[in-house]
């Protein structure tokens, strides 16, 4: 039963992860999270003024209720799945996060200088948390996908554009933690 | 009823990217500072099962759910889209630790700040909305 708790292997992760995108092909649809958020844009009645969102929304109702199915699943996995051996980053990585005085992981998904309830009180740390999102949303809809509509869906259907999407989030993601990351801690 | 599929399959979504820890700002740090093999081995597996998979399905025109051929659309052809918003995705990857899929897990398992997140997500997700016409593709 420890395997419930413990952290699950990267070969146990990647099969299922790989297996969900395939079953969503076999549901006739595709894996891809961040259209959700103009999903969510386009529930908002935005599409009345800036024609994107000008789309029949309930047509991809489906890809919410797996968001909606994620949530109760990041709800189950940290509430009764979760130990404090979770989390067990390289030593180094702790000594580095250290310097740059980000908290040890000690059991907990993201650091609390970034996602504690704190934060709140910080305008420092909520704009962070706000560009960082920023980024990510017109990024991945300017690239037309993320992690799981290009990586994974993408790479396996041996797209192109998908792999410069891919090496694309890498020079941006190497940029920020190497040379942007120090400058803000 | 139709719509429980759906859900079943994103409640093992969450379970195995909290599970394995891809939803972790952590995680995402040690990736990019190539002091872990972990990440690395999740993307690669799964890429491989897909790879599989797709080839798999489209060897044997197998059909969909409901009985229709199963087509995987190409991505649209391009360039430029694609490195500029990658990297700007990449950015904001390495700086708040969670992809779209992961902020609305983390959302789901309490971690409030991460509705900041959400919300610069929405708010950039509008913008290009706004500006699509204008930028190169």
């Amino acid at each position: 039963m420890n395997i419930f708790f413990q952290t699950w292997p990267w070969y146990i992760s990647g099969f299922i992860i790989g297996m969900i995108m395939l079953s969503l092909i076999y549901f006739g649809k595709q894996f891809g999270m961040s259209s959700n958020l103009e999903t969510l844009c386009s529930m908002s009645g935005i599409g009345k003024k800036i024609t994107y969102f000008n789309f029949d929304w309930k047509s991809n109702k489906w890809n919410l209720i797996v968001v909606l199915g994620a949530m109760l699943g990041g709800f189950v996995a940290v509430h009764f799945m979760s130990d404090p051996t979770n989390v067990s980053i390289n030593p180094k990585t702790i000594e580095q996060l250290a310097t740059l005085g980000i908290d040890a992981p000690n059991g907990k998904l993201a650091p609390d200088v970034l996602f504690g309830n704190q934060i709140f009180e910080s305008p420092k740390s909520i704009l962070i948390l706000l560009i960082g999102g920023f980024l990510i949303g017109f990024g991945s809809r300017y690239a037309g996908g993320c992690t799981s509509g290009h990586a994974i869906s993408g790479l396996s259907n041996l797209q192109l554009p998908s792999l410069k999407a891919v090496i694309g989030f890498f020079i941006g993601g190497l940029i920020m933690v190497h040379f942007v990351l120090p400058l803000i801690f | 009823m139709k719509f429980i599929k759906f859900l079943i399959v994103g409640f093992i979504f969450g379970i195995v990217l909290t599970k394995s820890e891809a939803v972790s700002w952590y995680r995402i740090y040690e990736m990019f500072q190539f002091q872990s093999f972990h990440m690395y081995g999740i993307i690669s597996v799964a890429i491989a099962t897909g790879i599989i998979g797709i080839q798999l399905i489209k060897k044997n025109q197998l059909k969909a759910i409901d009985g229709t051929p199963i087509v995987i659309k190409d991505k649209e052809k391009g360039s430029a889209r694609y490195w500029i918003g990658g990297i700007f995705f990449g950015l904001g990857w390495g700086l708040v630790g969670s992809c779209p899929g992961p902020i609305f897990i983390l959302l789901g398992a309490g971690i409030l700040p991460v509705i900041l997140v959400l919300i610069g997500a929405l708010v950039g997700a509008v913008l290009y909305g706004v500006l699509k016409d204008k930028l190169p593709h």
